[in-house]
């Protein structure tokens, strides 16, 4: 019997005796390897895995990328962005469209790209569209030091940066119920194990760390359930090989230096308490928005797009009237239709045909 | 002043025609390109493939080959897929001025060793020059034509239900390779394309005797791609993940960029669906090519409602759906 088959058993015995149980993840990363190797497929019934706010293109608010459009249709301005953002819609455009119609929106895998190409390009209005959690925003971080470094004149950042503590007790404090959380291995290596353990201290929620490989993501379900079990709920890092209690006191303190937590705006959850980053007034300069003195864009999502209820894990990606319908990878209306780590998504890739 | 082209080299006249004796005709030479006419005139007989393609890669040169080899790879598999011996090639570019001559150059004589690695001829041409900004460097057409050795059962391009997969190689490297050199991903060593003529590979499994219900050289939109057509809408197919040979760092480089090898383009990868009895027949006489060492089977057709799955190393199973758009990479 090879771990898959060991641990889907003792789950399947654990799970025997206990209440239907809802594990909520909140990383894209789980949401995608758990569609992506069925991981469903071997869980009981009574075990239910819901996905909440951790696709990073996901709960970028529409206004956060209705800004990114504006500043991409300047025509002095280069914009650098992750790919997956290229393709959300807001209203009839997006950042793929605006491409298409002679923008220049450029698509990077390291934020430094955009610095080489300011130094390069010392004409161009150079703009990193910086979006994600407590993984991402280092390296936004090491762009403006960069910056600095060289004297770039040329460069600036549209930050959307969030951070995943606050958003988790938004969300627990509010209407959504789940019995446990699965906690985003790549955020805690840098956080630290230690940064979830305010879930079973403040909500009495057990909470286990889990990697990306489908055994571990069992084996973090089985922690789980073995806390439900007991009645003690804990916090387990169950991803030790890259998890340590203290995380990356390095990339913390490189954030640090250049951002302060600020209220932010969630899709889906709203705005929430010092939920995301901005840039320290020191640094201001280095702030696309002062520096394009933007107004605040009003943005609405679609009509019927039932992203928040998705993101908030109160429904399932096929409950939603325009999932496969309207709505799709093609041709997407909401957010977690485009990331191939957004919920929708990932439902329609792997398991649309209901296998 | 530089050996660049200029807008004289696409005028038809002198500087054309030095262009011509200096680059073209050196590199290609053959008989039927030797008289420099308007039509090439060759010999061949019975039915014929014909078909056309056209290549605007960017960088012009990638680790594993160049516009060149890929504008010549890519049509002649195209060919020979068809089930046809690919015969003769035509090429038209379309050239930005400022190119540099010697780069021109370079992309000449990758394309006239990939021609002459597949068997074929380039046997005439066309050269249009746009100003600068008007294409990026090299613009390439190739158009071929191939021949059916007389008697030839011609695959009938439709796979049936207890039918294997093969593929003939390792699959994702070329768009890999690309998109690796375009987001100046610095892999060391770096990803190389797969881009290759396929041709005698091809040959090697027809001659083997193997019966080939539908063969197709899985290019953009990759292995996915081609399984959904093939699927059609009454066949299911079902792949072994664990037997698709991926290279280790092209594996590396789609789980860092989020991309499954699945839809990544091949430019040097034959897939074959053909009676499951004749499956390993069709993996031995592919093993000897150069380029098809880790030709394998990879899956098998049933009958279905026109699905795609993989099976995964868990034991689970995965939908494969059509590819959707650009393969972007993502965030994290």
């Amino acid at each position: 019997m090879n771990s898959i088959e060991v641990l889907s058993r003792k789950i399947e015995s654990l799970a025997d005796g206990l209440p239907p149980t809802t594990i909520m993840e909140v990383c894209g990363t789980h949401t995608h390897a758990i569609r992506r190797y069925g991981v469903r497929q071997l869980l009981p019934k009574q075990v239910r895995l819901v996905s909440g706010p951790g696709c990073p293109v996901c709960v970028t608010a529409q206004e956060d990328v209705a800004r990114a459009l504006a500043l991409a249709r300047l025509p002095n301005v280069t914009l650098f962005c992750f790919g997956d953002m290229m393709r959300v819609p807001c209203g009839t455009a997006s950042l793929s469209s605006l491409r298409a119609d002679g923008a220049d929106v450029r698509i990077c895998v390291s934020p430094m790209d955009a610095f080489e190409f300011a130094r390069e390009h010392p004409l161009r209005e150079v703009v990193w569209f910086g979006v994600g959690f407590e993984t991402t925003t280092p390296h936004t971080a090491a762009l403006i030091e960069a910056g600095i470094r060289s004297g770039v004149k040329n460069l600036s950042i549209l930050c959307a940066h969030k951070t995943m503590p606050n958003a988790l007790r938004a969300l627990l404090g509010g209407e959504t119920r789940v019995d446990a959380l699965l906690c985003p291995g790549h955020v805690a290596a840098i956080t630290g194990a230690d940064a979830f353990a305010f879930l079973p201290e403040e909500y009495g929620i057990s909470a286990a760390i889990s990697g990306f490989e489908p055994e571990e993501l069992l084996l973090a379900i089985f922690a789980l359930l073995k806390m439900q079990a007991s009645g003690t709920p804990k916090l387990v890092n169950a991803y030790p090989r890259v998890v340590n209690p203290a995380g990356n006191p390095a990339a913390r303190s490189l954030v640090e230096t250049y951002f302060e937590p600020c209220d932010a705006l969630w899709r889906g959850l709203g705005e929430i308490s010092s939920s995301g980053l901005s840039l320290r007034p020191a640094f201001a300069k280095w702030d696309a928005g002062a520096r394009f003195s933007m107004e605040p864009v009003a943005a609405v999502p679609a009509s019927g797009c039932r992203c928040g209820d998705v993101l908030r894990g109160r429904i399932e990606p096929n409950e939603c009237a325009l999932f496969g319908q309207a709505c799709t990878p093609e041709q997407p209306l909401g957010a977690c239709m485009v990331s191939s780590e957004g919920a929708c998504a990932a439902y329609y890739q792997y398991e649309g045909a209901g296998i | 002043m530089k050996d660049c082209i200029t807008l004289a080299h696409g005028s038809g006249g002198k500087a054309y025609r030095e262009l011509v004796e200096r680059v073209f005709a050196p590199a290609f030479q053959n008989e039927y390109l030797a008289p420099l006419t308007d039509a090439a005139v060759c010999p061949g007989s019975g039915r014929i493939a014909l078909t056309t393609d056209g290549y605007v890669v960017t960088p012009l040169f990638f680790p594993g080959g160049d516009i060149g080899r890929l504008a010549v790879s890519g049509t002649v598999n195209d060919l020979a897929v068809s089930g046809a011996i690919p015969r003769y090639l035509t090429v038209g570019m379309v050239l930005e001025t400022g190119l540099p001559v010697e780069t021109l150059q370079r992309v000449v004589r990758s394309m006239a060793d990939t021609a002459a690695e597949a068997g074929v001829q380039i046997v005439t041409g066309d050269t249009k020059v746009v100003e600068a900004g008007g294409c990026s460097g090299i613009y390439l057409t190739t158009a071929g034509v191939g021949l059916f050795p007389e008697g030839m059962e011609i695959p009938p391009q439709r796979p049936e239900a207890g039918d294997a997969i093969v593929t003939s190689g390792r699959i994702g490297s070329h768009g890999m390779a690309v998109m690796a050199a375009r987001h100046s991903l610095a892999f060391d060593p770096a990803i190389e394309s797969d881009v290759r003529p396929m041709a005698r590979a091809v040959r090697a499994v027809l001659d083997a005797g193997c019966i080939v219900r539908a063969m197709r050289d899985p290019t953009r939109g990759g292995v996915a791609g081609t399984l959904s057509e093939w699927a059609g809408t009454r066949l299911d197919i079902t792949l072994e993940e664990e037997a698709l040979p991926v290279r280790a760092d092209v594996r590396d480089a789609c789980a860092i960029l989020g991309i499954d090898p699945l839809y990544v383009a091949n430019e040097g990868v034959v897939l074959f669906s053909l009676p499951a009895k004749d499956a390993e027949r069709a993996v031995a006489a592919l093993r000897t090519q150069t380029g098809c060492e880790q030709a394998a089977v990879i899956g098998r057709v049933s009958d279905g409602r026109g699905s795609v799955f993989a099976k995964t190393r868990i034991g689970t199973f995965r939908r494969i759906l059509p590819p959707s758009g650009e393969q972007l990479p993502r965030i994290c």
